[in-house]
Order: structure tokens, then sequence, then C-alpha cells
């Protein structure tokens, strides 16, 4: 019994731990995105509310809370209001699976940084972002107009097409590791080739890492593949007709399907948190690159653009480099070592993946729908059919 | 724990199948449909069945019903209309019925099926991926091999009667 009251406590803690890092998380990239792309077009981006900004998702938020949700007229009800419940729900759960570092000893408790380690988590995820298109295409239907019928229903079908990529791509790591848990496959991918290259999936798979993120933009609803929301052809498409917090749960579900999808990536072909360097090396890395952020923000607050600088970038520098103080701490600490190389290497790896995710949609067109379901089903789909079957063949080869 | 987990389950899965006869909007019952699969992968799970729960989520509720709701949105297939009333004694001898059928029913599964202890839950080891996957390649690659043909003459018969289309 004190077992389970052990596990119990310690598991709500690790869900509001994670539950605030992911939503503040969710916030913040909506305001990065905003900022990348501003600096792409030579915009400034989110510039009045709080210094570079940085208050805006907090603005929003009120704003979206304190709108009027306008509920169409002959809309059937009990759908439409489902339908961003399922879509935001579906997004969150994901995240129970992911494991963002080994395991940590804090004081007398022993854990991992991971909710629950499940055998089949990748099955798993599958399974979710499979029954999330439900959300779209439900809001599409329930909405009772044209255009956000035509929205879910584009969206139902691209999310079957670019499934069956996605699933193949990932089936191909899953044959070198010979496991369905996420820690196992981060632990294969343990090591080094030749001492330096670090044994990740991705040298072994480029095609199918390449597949896996090109599905990935396609699944999360992403430029060039955002067909179902192509606001040209269909306005908003599926989420025209919500407004106040139901939008929001579809915005905040497109972006947490962001975020599962580059940690799935960074799980799967980029090593987990393993560092990409042989231990005494890569523990500096950390360390220099928030002192040289910090150093950087401290001379341009120490020669302003414009007139608030002067305040904002110093105070910036000073976290910055009281970030690199604490990975400098930490390299005497064993127990804060493990948890922040960890943090550290995890999520620059997914925060690179999500930037070429925003970066990608700055730069790229749009796909026309025909050659979108012809790119998944004659290239991607062949492709990964493809590498599957050299992978296995390879496997099976040197397996004995 | 676990017959509380199994109790809540069996009880969503059962009130999704009645919801399902009894909806009269062809969108209601495919998502009640989807309840009845999702609560049995609940259960499956729960017997240690863990990835035949997966693949009932991904190729039941997310691959084939995705496909059901995609065409009763394509046709915009409204509501049933139920003008018709049921006389009075035609109920009430229903239910009777119902009842008679459900006794009987009951009856001969008590009387059948051999005397056994519960289900204990989580004793199961044999519904991992790894000893699935033994027994699909080893003991029953024959029909494996089979369905995989099957299947594919399903695709070449659904080709050929879409070309005709054309």
């Amino acid at each position: 019994m004190n077992f389970l009251q052990n596990f119990l406590i310690l598991s709500l803690i690790k869900v509001a731990v994670i539950a605030f890092i992911l939503l503040t998380t969710l916030a913040y990239l909506q305001w990065i995105e905003r900022k990348v792309i501003g600096h792409i077009q030579l915009r400034v981006g989110p510039y009045r509310v709080g210094p570079h900004g940085l208050l805006q998702p907090l603005a929003d938020v009120v704003k979206l809370i304190t709108k009027e949700g306008v509920m169409p007229s002959h809309v059937n009800k009990f759908f439409y209001l489902l339908a961003p419940f399922i879509a935001v729900v579906l997004a969150l759960i994901s995240i129970s699976v992911i494991p963002f570092g080994p395991e940590i000893t804090v004081g007398p408790v022993k854990t991992w940084m991971q909710l629950t380690d499940l055998r089949i988590g990748i099955l798993f995820v599958l399974a979710i972002s499979s029954v999330g298109v439900y959300g779209v295409a439900l809001g599409g239907w329930a909405s009772n107009n044209k255009y956000s019928l035509l929205g879910g229903l584009r969206s139902s079908a691209q999310m079957i097409s670019y499934e069956l990529p996605l699933a193949l791509a990932i089936a191909a790591p899953l044959l070198l590791a010979n496991t369905l848990s996420f820690r196992e496959m981060v632990n294969y991918q343990d090591g080094f080739w030749f001492g330096f290259i670090p044994r990740w999936n991705v040298f072994p798979e480029i095609v199918g890492f390449c597949i896996f993120v090109i599905a990935g933009f396609a699944e999360t609803n992403r430029v060039p593949f955002d067909l179902p929301e192509a606001e040209n052809e269909l306005v908003a498409g599926f989420h025209t007709e919500y407004s106040s917090m139901s939008f929001a749960a579809f915005f905040m579900a497109e972006y947490a399907n962001m975020v599962t999808v580059t940690a799935v990536a960074t799980l799967l072909f980029l090593g987990g948190w393993q560092p990409p360097f042989p231990s005494p090396y890569s523990d500096f890395i950390p360390v220099a690159v928030f002192a040289f952020g910090g150093l950087i923000a401290v001379f341009h607050g120490l020669h302003p653009a414009r007139r608030l600088d002067k305040f904002t970038l110093p105070a910036a520098g000073l976290v910055f480099l009281g970030i690199a103080a604490l990975f400098g701490l930490s390299l005497f600490v064993p127990m804060l070592k493990t948890i922040l190389m960890a943090l550290f290497w995890f999520c620059g790896k997914v925060f690179i993946l999500l930037f070429l995710f925003i970066w990608v949609r700055g730069t790229l067109p749009r796909f026309r729908y025909d050659q979108l379901m012809r790119f998944a089903w004659i290239v991607m789909f062949p492709l990964a059919l493809l590498n599957l079957l050299v992978t296995g063949l390879v496997v099976a080869l040197t397996s004995k | 724990m676990t017959p509380l987990i199994f109790l809540i389950f069996a009880g969503i899965a059962v009130f999704c199948g009645i919801s399902l006869v009894a909806q009269t909007h062809p969108i209601a019952s495919a998502l009640s449909l989807i309840g009845v699969m999702g609560s049995l992968a609940v259960l499956y799970l729960q017997l240690g069945g863990e990835f035949i729960a997966a693949a009932q989520m991904i190729v039941y509720a997310g691959a084939i019903m995705v496909l059901f709701i995609f065409v009763i949105m394509l046709l915009n297939a409204g509501a049933e209309a139920t003008s018709r009333t049921i006389p009075l004694f035609t109920r009430y001898m229903g239910m009777l019925l119902l009842a008679a059928f459900l006794g009987l029913i009951s009856f001969i599964i008590r009387s059948m099926l051999p005397k056994t202890e519960g289900v204990e839950f989580g004793a199961f080891q044999g519904g991992t991926a790894l000893a699935i996957g033994r027994k699909l390649f080893t003991e029953y690659l024959l029909p494996f091999e089979v369905t995989s043909v099957l299947i594919l003459i399903a695709i070449l018969g659904a080709i050929v009667l879409a070309r005709r289309e054309i």
C-alpha cells in the first residue's frame, strides 16, 4: 500500500510538472513561431506586449478567454462542442509516454524522467495520432459550413494517406533496435561508432528520417501540407466557424501535435537525450552555448539599437549567464548533471526540429491537393516500403 | 482497482453498443462504434493483450472508422426519419420476449461452459508484440501468408471495379 501511495503521489507530481512545462512551451512556441516568421520576412514580430513581445502569449490567452463564443445556427451542438475537446485531449495524451531523460535520483527517490514506459509506447503514439483525426473531421462536419466540411474531409484523407509512410518509416528503426519501448530505443542508440560518430538511427536510416519528417509535416497539417486550412480556398478550413476557447483548443492541438512529432523523431532517430559527442567534451557545450548567448545579449544591451534594449537585453543576458553558471555548477554535482544534461540535449534536438517546422512555414508555398495525394502514394509510400525492405534485409543478414 | 476499471469500460462498451443501434444519425452511430472499439481496447489491455489493443486502435478505430465517417460525410447522410409509432401491444410483448431471450442465453452459457476460475488480470503474458510476432512467423506462418494473399486479392478487386467506373 505504501508503494502504491508513493507511486500515485510521484506520478501526480510528474504529471503536474510535465503538464505545466508542456502548456507553457505550447504558448511560447507560438511566440517563437511569430518571431521567427517575422524575422524571415524582415519584420520584428510581436513587440508591444512586454519586452520583445514576451508577454504576447499571455495577452493572447486573455483575449481568447474573454472573447464571445459564437455558436453558428443549425449546427449539431453536441458534435460541434465535442470536436475541439477530442482534438486537444488526444494531442496532449501522447506526451505521457515520451521520456525526457534517464533514471534520476532526487534525494531518496529514484525515478525516470518519463510518466510511464509502455512496452508498446511507439504503437501507443501511433494509435493516439491515428484517432486524432476525428477532432478535425468532426469539427469540419458539425460546423454546417461547406468550407469547414471540405477542410475536414481533406484532413481525413490526408492523414490516412500520410499515416502509411509515417508508420513504415517508424518501422525501420524498430527493426534495428528490436524494441517498441521508447526507453530501450534510446538506450540502443547509446555509444559511438569509431569513438566519435554517435550511434543514432539517423545515420543508417537517413531515408527513413526524411520520410518521417515529411509525413510529420502532413500529419500536423503544417505548411506545405496545410490543405485542410488553405485560406485562399477554404477561409480557415475546419475551424472557420469556431471562436473563443474552442478555436484555441484546435490551435493548441496543432502545436501539441508538432511537439509530439518532433519528440518522437528525436527519440527514434536522433538518440533522445544522448549527447552528440563523447562525455567529457559534450559536458562543456551547454555552458559554452548559454554563456555565448548571454554575452551577445549583454553586448547588444551596451550598444542598444532601440531605447528599451538598454534594460531588456542585459537582463536577458544575465538570465542566460545564470543558466550557464547552473550548468557549470552541475559539472560538480552528479545528481544535477544527469538531469540537466539530458534535458539540454533532448530539448535542444526537439527545438532544432521545431525550428525546422517554422522555417519551412516561412519559406515553402503550399502544395495543390492532387499533388499532395500523388506525392504521398507515388513517392513517399514506395520509398518507405523500399527503405523498410532494405533495412530488413540488412538486419536479417547481419544479425546471426 | 482492476475490477473497477473493467466495470467502467465494460459499461462504456455496452452503453456505446446500445447507442450505436439506438441513434438515428449515422455519424452518431459511427462514433458510438468507435467508443465500443476504444473500450474493448482497454479490456484487451487489461487481459494482457497489449499488441491487440494497439492494433485495435490503429486499424479499426484509426483507419477503418475514419473511412466510414469519410463516406458518411461525403454522402451527407442526414438523420433517419423515425415517424413510425410502435403499437403498445408490440412494445410490451417485445420487452417480454427480450427478457425471455436474455434468460435463455444466460442459462445456456451457464450450463454449457465449464466452471473455471475467474480471469486473473495481468496473468497472461503471451500478448506482447514479441510473443505474437514469434507465433505469427513460426506456428501460424501459413494462415498469415494466406491472409496477406487474400488482402491482395481484395485490393486488386477494388482496382478492377474502380477502373470500370472510370
